[in-house]
């Protein structure tokens, strides 16, 4: 197949899939089936895409025309590629996971599940894929709107109001300031093409540069960026599949991604770094990495504490955009995929813990990593890689966004990094510590593991252990490798990414 | 003789449904009134698509009623924008009319059920001849017979309520008439004429002349009383929410948009773009669009009964339109016109719904009609999709109306009415998402009847009403051509 049509099918398989879907709603082993093999056929047909974007390729399919000289339209480039690699390939994996998670904690009105899943990924490669700045707000918009019944799932009152709080948030930045920001681009510019450079060169003043960059960047809520990330720690009250594919990939993802498109495709680099000295981005970026992880620390809660830490991590990608110059770009975008698979693995361990022990608060995890050995290794290689030591894949964006910070002579961000760095390991080495040389209180155990039939869908058993679904283990296995390999197989993301990062 | 129907195809739009109307009576049946009355709308339907193809294909129709020479005699003109309001006007009807049987055997008592079909065919045949016609006394005329029998339609509604929101209605509306009545005594007394195109052409001789202003003036709060501009919006909620809900579907969709058709006819066919321009009206305009549309979003999340909701949030949609009027710009017409035929599609879906609501449980309050998304999921769903284009969200027609409406105030370099814009498009976020939680998130009350989901027959034109919202805003050639073609004729009318 040609890449035009390879781009219009990577939108339209999750779109079928989801529709199938529905039709085996009464089959759950074939719906399952059936988003496994969207899953997987999404991402080769995303992968084939690759090596046309390598050898410097656009390509670009136009549906409709929405407005007059305005169109929906999809283009691939380095960047969204990227970001259409990371997707795709942790939906197969979150899949697997979510067969484990949805049956082992006995979900309800998991058909409901799968196909807004199936929508959102659409969404997503759709955002990834975008050929103008309307077409990644029309497909934002989507991705927010569909993500809503996952974090609504359980249709409690709780998960009412924090449907409340994510729908307020995403919704209303989006139309209250990227909207504006759009159209008001539209009218200065009568583009919304994303354009090597950007378009605003000359076209509106300068203060209109800063007050269009205030409008954009706070108009993208998905990006977390304080004060507005509360939406995040809000959208926990999902079941963790979601949490850990859309709440660290592909929505917050989705966020800093469109923050980057805007920085290098509307804004152009050169121009925002002429703009001044230092923005005000830059200062916003680097007090939410430092803020988000100070109350990381006091988080009890797993995924509240996780999620904080998705706040601050979004940041640091938020913050290498802002330095402006190529390293920050490389840094950035790196960042997408290797906080990706670290962060997902860290959600994966977090659901596998509630699964096979209904435990949700980290002082109840004492002595957990003797019964889960499994997991709490993965939990153990996850933080390695959002904390970015070797040799996990974090160490490489951080790297990059470290000389990001060098080049364009801010050194006092590099302090930033620094304490951030050390803060992760505070917030999530004693996790592990925790699991692995604290004693469990006796009483914890007693009862729990009589109680229970053992069923193969809801944990497995073996002597003294007692891990979480297989399935739920081997999506852990694939992404936790994963951090390994991109530690090895850095390179090829540098390759991919060289071209918009004006790196020859 | 095909042919010869064809060349009086502007006189048979209006004439259509006036006849049908007492032939209903004649027959009383409630089968026969409906179907009559189905027959006439689909016609009128049709009729309307064959005169948009003429004005698309050969330009504006002058039709003379009788063969009278203008301006002795009865003009009815058909120019891309009335063409335009008569597609709205009929394709509502027809809509509306194939959902009523149900609804209407519900909420008005049998043996009037026929009176309720002559009365929407009189209203129906109003509204048409209101935006066919070229003359101002006509429209004065036609006017009335919509008003008249809407006020009618109205008092139908099964609570007592129902009366005292008809009279007000029959108060406040007869004032409107008869304002508009003064101002075109006026015009007459300064031109002689009451041709619309003839007025036009004498008035700048006069244009400077007080009587003149009087008679702008008169107008314009006559028509605004009409169209529920605010401040003179106060009939509209108690009328919508006490009126039978298939009639607040079809007035909410069609009366008020045909009466900002007037407005507009009148500022800019009439008046003309020169006297507006010399006239303080932009600013008065704009001020009471952004209150309305803010003030009523307001005032909107805070009701307790989904129709008053409604109506609170039709006022302020209406502010929407008039701050395009005010634009007095090709976008600001644009986005005005656009949103004519978006609104009527938006609410025309929300009021079916809840007419649907009604059907089954007999109140329309947020809060009876929690935990219904279980038992009627698809109408629900169909309330959340014309909800989102009420919104705005992308895809829908709401958002073409606002990405418009905004780019015209951008235009104009004001800024903060587009933020404005944008803050009452997240007030209406939250009045609907008020509805929407409550069905969805909460349980049927305690000792509620089961219900069903609603049967097909009601099913089917909800949803072509909503498919209509994203059709139109995914595939918007046809709208924004348009309304982009009817916007440069009204700015570049005759001056």
């Amino acid at each position: 197949m040609i890449p035009e049509q390879l781009i219009l099918w990577a939108i339209l398989i999750p779109l079928f899939g989801s529709i199938g879907i529905l039709l085996t709603s009464k089959i759950p082993n074939l719906r399952e089936t059936i988003t496994l093999l969207t899953a997987l056929s999404l991402f080769l047909i995303v992968a084939s895409l690759t090596p046309t974007i390598l050898a410097g390729g656009r390509p670009t399919v136009t549906l409709l025309e929405l407005l007059p000289g305005l169109s929906i339209s999809f283009t691939v480039e380095p960047l969204g590629m990227l970001f259409g690699l990371v997707a795709s390939f942790l939906w197969i994996v979150n899949s697997i996971y979510s067969i484990g998670y949805m049956r082992g904690h006995h979900e309800k009105n998991q058909t409901r599940f799968y196909f807004f899943f199936a929508i959102a990924l659409a969404s997503a490669i759709g955002v990834a894929f975008a050929g103008n700045m309307l077409t990644l707000f029309v497909c934002y918009e989507i991705l927010t709107l569909c993500t809503f019944p996952l974090v609504t799932h359980s249709g409690k009152p709780e998960a009412a109001k924090s449907g409340r709080i994510y729908l307020g948030i995403l919704l209303g930045t989006s139309v209250g300031l990227q909207l504006l920001a759009i159209i008001w681009t539209w009218h200065a510019t009568g583009t919304l093409d994303f354009t090597d450079g950007g378009i605003l060169e000359g076209k509106v003043s300068k203060v209109a540069i800063s007050i269009l960059l205030f409008l954009y960047i706070y108009g993208i809520g998905k990006a977390a960026l304080m004060p507005i990330h509360s939406w995040l720690p809000a959208a926990m009250v999902a079941p963790t599949p979601v949490s850990a594919l859309l709440h660290a990939v592909a929505v917050v993802k989705a966020g800093v991604f469109t923050v980057l498109k805007v920085i290098i495709y509307i804004f152009g680099v050169d121009t925002l770094s002429n703009m001044s000295e230092d923005n005000w981005l830059m200062y916003i970026a680097s007090f939410t990495i430092l803020a988000a992880s100070c109350v990381a620390l006091t988080k009890d809660n797993l995924k509240a504490r996780l999620a904080y830490s998705t706040v601050s991590q979004l940041a640091y990608i938020v913050l290498g955009a802002a330095l402006a110059n190529s390293m920050g770009i490389m840094g950035g975008g790196m960042h997408i995929v290797m906080h990706a698979f670290g962060k997902i693995t860290l959600f994966f361990c977090a659901g596998a813990i509630l699964v096979a022990s209904h435990k949700t608060e980290i002082s109840e995890m004492n002595g957990l990593g003797k019964v889960m050995p499994f997991t709490f290794i993965a939990f153990l290689i996850g933080s390695l890689s959002v904390i970015g030591l070797p040799p996990l894949g974090g160490a490489w964006s951080k790297w990059y966004l470290m000389l990001a910070t060098v080049e364009s002579e801010h050194l006092m961000f590099i302090i930033v990094f620094m304490v951030s760095s050390l803060l992760n390991i505070a917030y999530l080495m004693p996790i592990v510590a925790r699991g692995f040389f604290s004693t469990a209180k006796p009483s914890i155990h007693a009862g729990e593991n009589k109680s229970e039939g053992i069923s193969f869908w809801h944990s497995l058993q073996i002597g003294n252990i007692r891990e979480a679904p297989p399935f739920c283990l081997l999506a852990m296995t694939i992404s936790s490798l994963g951090c390994i390999a991109l530690f090895i197989y850095a390179d090829n993301v540098f390759q991919l990414l060289a071209p918009i990062a004006g790196i020859k | 003789m095909l042919e010869s129907l064809y060349h009086h195809l502007p006189a048979i739009q209006v004439v259509l449904p006036l006849v049908s109307a007492p032939i209903c009576v004649i027959f009383r049946r409630t089968a026969i009134a409906w179907s009559i009355a189905m027959v006439a709308s689909w016609l009128s339907f049709s009729i309307s698509i064959l005169l948009l193809e003429q004005v698309n294909s050969n330009g504006p129709i002058s039709y003379l009623l009788g063969g009278w020479q203008v301006p002795w005699g009865i003009e009815y003109k058909v120019d891309q924008l009335s063409a335009f309001v008569l597609l709205i006007v009929t394709a509502i009807g027809s809509i509306v009319t194939l959902f009523a049987p149900n609804s209407v055997n519900k909420e008005i008592a049998s043996d009037r059920i026929y009176l309720f079909y002559t009365m929407y065919l009189l209203t129906f045949a109003g509204l048409l001849g209101i935006t066919i016609t070229g003359d101002a006394f006509n429209l004065f005329v036609f006017l009335e017979i919509s008003s008249l029998s809407s006020y009618v339609l109205i008092s139908l509604g099964g609570k007592r309520n129902a009366l005292t929101a008809a009279y007000r209605y029959l108060i406040l509306g007869t004032i409107g008439a008869t304002f508009y009545i003064i101002g075109v005594g006026l015009l007459y007394q300064m031109t002689g004429t009451l041709n619309i195109a003839d007025i036009s052409q004498r008035l700048p001789e006069v244009a400077g002349i007080k009587t003149v202003m009087v008679a702008f003036a008169f107008m314009t709060v006559g028509i605004g009383l009409k169209l529920g501009l605010f401040p003179l919006h106060v009939w509209l909620p108690n009328a919508y929410t006490y009126a039978p809900s298939i009639v607040t579907a079809f007035l909410a969709a069609t009366a008020t948009k045909v009466a900002v058709y007037v407005l507009l006819r009148i500022y800019f066919s009439l008046f003309g773009t020169k006297i507006l321009l010399s006239l303080p009206i932009q600013e008065f305009l704009l001020i009471l669009g952004l209150i309305a549309i803010i003030s009523m979003s307001l005032v909107a999340i805070y009701q307790k009964n989904t129709k008053r909701l409604l109506a609170y949030s039709s006022v302020a949609q209406v502010g929407y339109m008039v701050i395009g009027i005010s634009m007095i710009t090709v976008t600001g017409l644009t986005a005005t016109i656009i949103h004519l035929f978006n609104h009527a599609v938006i609410k025309g879906a929300l009021f079916l719904v809840i007419a649907a609501v009604f059907y089954r449980i007999n109140s329309v309050k947020i809060e009876d009609m929690a935990g219904l998304a279980k038992s009627m999921p698809f109408t629900m769903a169909a309330f959340v999709a014309a909800g989102f284009s009420l919104i705005g969200v992308p895809l829908t027609a709401g958002f073409i109306s606002k990405w418009y409406l905004i780019l015209g105030a951008i235009d104009k370099g004001w800024l903060f009415v587009a933020v404005l814009i944008i803050v009452s498009s997240l007030l209406a976020v939250i009045y609907f998402w008020k509805v929407v939680e409550s069905v969805y998130f909460k349980e049927r009350p305690p000792g509620a009847i089961q219900i069903k989901e609603i049967p097909l027959t009601m099913l089917i034109p909800i949803w072509i009403m909503v498919g209509a919202n994203f059709y139109f805003g995914i595939n918007t050639n046809f709208t924004i051509s348009i309304a982009e073609k009817a916007a440069k004729y009204l700015i570049g009318s005759p001056l």
